[in-house]
């Protein structure tokens, strides 16, 4: 049989390091989404907060990273940290640390939004059937804040998982890293192994991404009214 | 911290040529981005057979997939099977491949909020499907559409800063080959960080404008 | 209704439905040159689909829609070209809001009938005067009232020089004090021989501008009558008891 190349991906155990590097791709979103969200709730919290300044700061806060690419950030923080605070920091704590510095921002905001848009009277009219505070926390406020928030906030960790494939860019020996690693041992081997391995990556990236992408329109379709 | 102006002044040249390139990639990214959406948002509204499946399925493609991975598969993969293309030919069919599909959707929703009264009103005087398009909804769906297209442009421009990847001399390859060769960690950094405000932070309040005025005011003021 | 006038539309046992819900069942009604018919019934009597199926808006699941020799309810209808001899004024006016007053009704005459520019000029010009908004014609949709909208809306169905003009509730969206301004076009329109179908809330204007009146309930028509005999002496009691209602909000 003549050599495709795409045999590449099955010898030895390329496919298992494969998927172990987007493994590692996943847990790096899956622990700034999370780190992100806990902090980013606080900081939708203080958002609508009436004081100017400190609404100025946490604003501030946001357009930083929404202006800025967060290759930038990622740069900023594995370049300049170890001169400037003279500790050395690995890319992955660099990469977790932007990403969940980035998450609570775009959280905040996503929560911040919620909050703001929560109608007056849906509370006033809990009142008047004499729910406690407790009750109207819990039937009320928090199921109607999690419907405005929940596809924005999927659709921000989808943008995050493909955000993540720049960490090898600050050497994180993560999917695309081991794809570039089976390409280099197999240049002569297998000389089209960079056609496969990148499109397989492609694919993988999609596998992922995809799913989350059709929850996110299901539940904005489901709730828009 | 003692800035180094000096340095600071010498590396000017570099990330001034590093801006361009990457203003160059952007505009024609962003402009062939515009046209791919053009074309495909009118495609899936009227719901032409085949090709509709075949729009839809490169926007999903385009969407849940990182601008980074697409590059490596053009730049690297690509070649293995005869496609051979420049590092920027590379970086802006790329870009185009990732904000077509982002173009395409902000086309697309602008043409849907055109208002179904609209439309029977256009019929009302016996404009045909095409006059229809050309007379009243396009023009009303394009004028919709301006804040998601700006959104977009953004997006794009902030997304060259991945084109570094494929060996090119943009803005981060500048600072890293600075900090690597001179040890001017705090100055490359900061620049890099000052040139992408200088590119970003105008459009982007540019955009905010636009937007409020698209949300507050219609044709006629 | 015998009458020597020239028989514009006529249609027959008409049937709407939407899916399994009839919404209307079997209409029934002759339009001749020069008449103007308005319908009257309570909200949901299916008297907006009935004017919005003879501009082809809604699809008809059976009987029939002569025009001119046609019939409009057969699948093979060229609406395009039936819609220029049958106008369509709405509810919400619908203007083109990127477009100015002027190129909203000019749009119709030159790219559908490509007509000759300035004659259609002329003719836009003229029908603006006549309802007195000749001097905004070069403002935005938005810069106008809602009445003054409307009236621009009737300006650019009647520049396609219609056989015939459907008004579906044209007022109903606007502020009381606006009405007057809109209703004095269309019975102007009336009194200079225009064919018009209007549906309508408004009763009073029913009366003075209709030479018949139809009463709709439940997609049927109940009755067919002199505007001046309807509303002193309905037929079925259903008009009656329609009519008692508005009586009584008029209180």
């Amino acid at each position: 049989m003549q050599n495709l190349g795409i045999e590449v991906l099955f010898e030895g155990s390329n496919m298992e390091r494969l998927l172990g590097g987007l493994l590692v791709t996943i847990e790096i979103s899956f622990i700034s989404i999370v780190l992100g969200t806990i902090l980013g709730l606080f900081m939708g919290l203080l958002r609508t907060i009436e004081l100017k300044f400190l609404r100025f700061i946490l604003r501030l806060y946001l357009e930083l990273f929404r202006i800025i690419p967060i290759l930038v950030w990622l740069y900023v923080v594995y370049f300049g940290f170890t001169p400037l605070f003279d500790i050395h920091i690995s890319g992955e704590v660099t990469s977790i640390l932007v990403f969940s510095l980035w998450g609570a921002a775009e959280i905040g905001d996503i929560v911040r939004g919620a909050l703001e848009s929560m109608p007056k009277h849906q509370m006033e009219s809990a009142k008047a059937l004499g729910l406690s505070s407790g009750q109207i926390y819990r039937y009320i406020l928090i199921p109607q804040a999690v419907r405005r928030m929940l596809p924005g906030s999927i659709n921000l960790a989808t943008r995050m998982v493909k955000t993540t494939s720049l960490v090898v860019l600050i050497g994180v020996i993560e999917v695309v890293k081991i794809g570039q690693q089976i390409i280099e041992l197999g240049v002569i081997k297998a000389p089209s192994a960079s056609f496969w391995v990148y499109g397989f990556i492609f694919i993988l990236y999609f596998l992922v991404c995809y799913p989350l992408s059709i929850i996110s329109r299901r539940f904005e379709r489901r709730w828009q009214n | 911290m003692n800035f180094d102006w000096e340095f600071i002044v010498e590396s000017l040249p570099l990330y001034g040529d590093a801006m361009w390139l990457t203003v160059k990639l952007a505009f024609w990214g962003t402009l062939f981005s515009l046209v791919l959406g053009l074309l495909f948002s009118v495609v899936l509204h009227y719901k032409l057979p085949v090709i509709s499946g075949v729009i839809v399925a490169y926007v999903e493609l385009s969407r849940n997939t990182p601008l980074l991975v697409q590059l490596f598969f053009l730049y690297y993969g690509l070649p293995k099977i005869g496609i051979h293309m420049s590092e920027v030919a590379c970086a802006i069919v790329g870009l185009t491949f990732l904000g077509g599909s982002y173009m395409t959707e902000a086309f697309r929703s602008g043409i849907e909020a055109v208002s179904k009264s609209q439309v029977e009103s256009g019929l009302s005087i016996g404009l045909s499907k095409v006059q229809l398009a050309r007379y009243v909804i396009l023009p009303q769906a394009y004028a919709i559409s301006i804040p998601s297209l700006g959104a977009n442009a953004i997006f794009l421009l902030k997304e060259t800063s991945i084109v570094g990847a494929i060996a090119l001399m943009d803005l981060m390859n500048v600072a890293k080959d600075l900090i690597g060769m001179h040890y001017k960690t705090a100055e490359s950094l900061t620049l890099l960080v000052v040139s992408y405000l200088i590119l970003i932070l105008p459009l982007s309040i540019v955009l905010s404008w636009v937007e409020r005025k698209v949300r507050y005011a219609e044709f006629g003021d | 209704m015998g009458d020597s006038r020239e028989l514009l539309l006529e249609i027959k046992n008409l049937q709407k439905s939407y899916g399994d819900r009839k919404v209307l069942e079997g209409i029934d009604l002759r339009v001749r040159k020069g008449e103007v018919i308005v319908i009257l019934g309570p909200s949901g009597c299916g008297k907006s689909t009935f004017l919005r199926c003879l501009n082809g808006l809604e699809s008809v699941q059976g009987g029939e829609i002569q025009y001119l020799g046609r019939n409009l309810a057969e699948d093979q209808v060229d609406w395009r070209e039936i819609r220029q001899h049958i106008g369509m004024v709405f509810q919400n006016y619908d203007l083109f809001p990127h477009m100015t007053v002027i190129d909203n009704i000019l749009l119709g005459p030159l790219k559908v009938q490509k007509r000759d520019k300035t004659e259609a000029l002329q003719q836009a010009e003229q029908l603006l005067d006549r309802v007195g908004l000749l001097d905004r014609k070069d403002a935005y949709p938005r810069q106008l009232s809602g009445g003054q909208k409307q009236r621009i809306a009737i300006v650019r169905a009647l520049c396609m020089n219609p056989d015939i003009i459907l008004f579906d509730e044209v007022t109903a969206s606007l502020d009381p004090e606006m009405v007057r301004e809109v209703l004095d076009v269309i019975q102007e329109l009336a009194n200079q021989g225009m064919t018009m179908i209007i549906v309508t809330h408004e009763m009073g204007f029913a009366k003075s501008v209709g030479d018949f009146i139809v009463f709709m309930d439940q997609g049927k028509i109940c009755e067919i009558r002199a505007a001046a005999q309807f509303f002193t002496r309905p037929e079925t009691e259903r008009a009656q008891h329609f009519l008692d209602i508005f009586q009584y909000e008029k209180l």
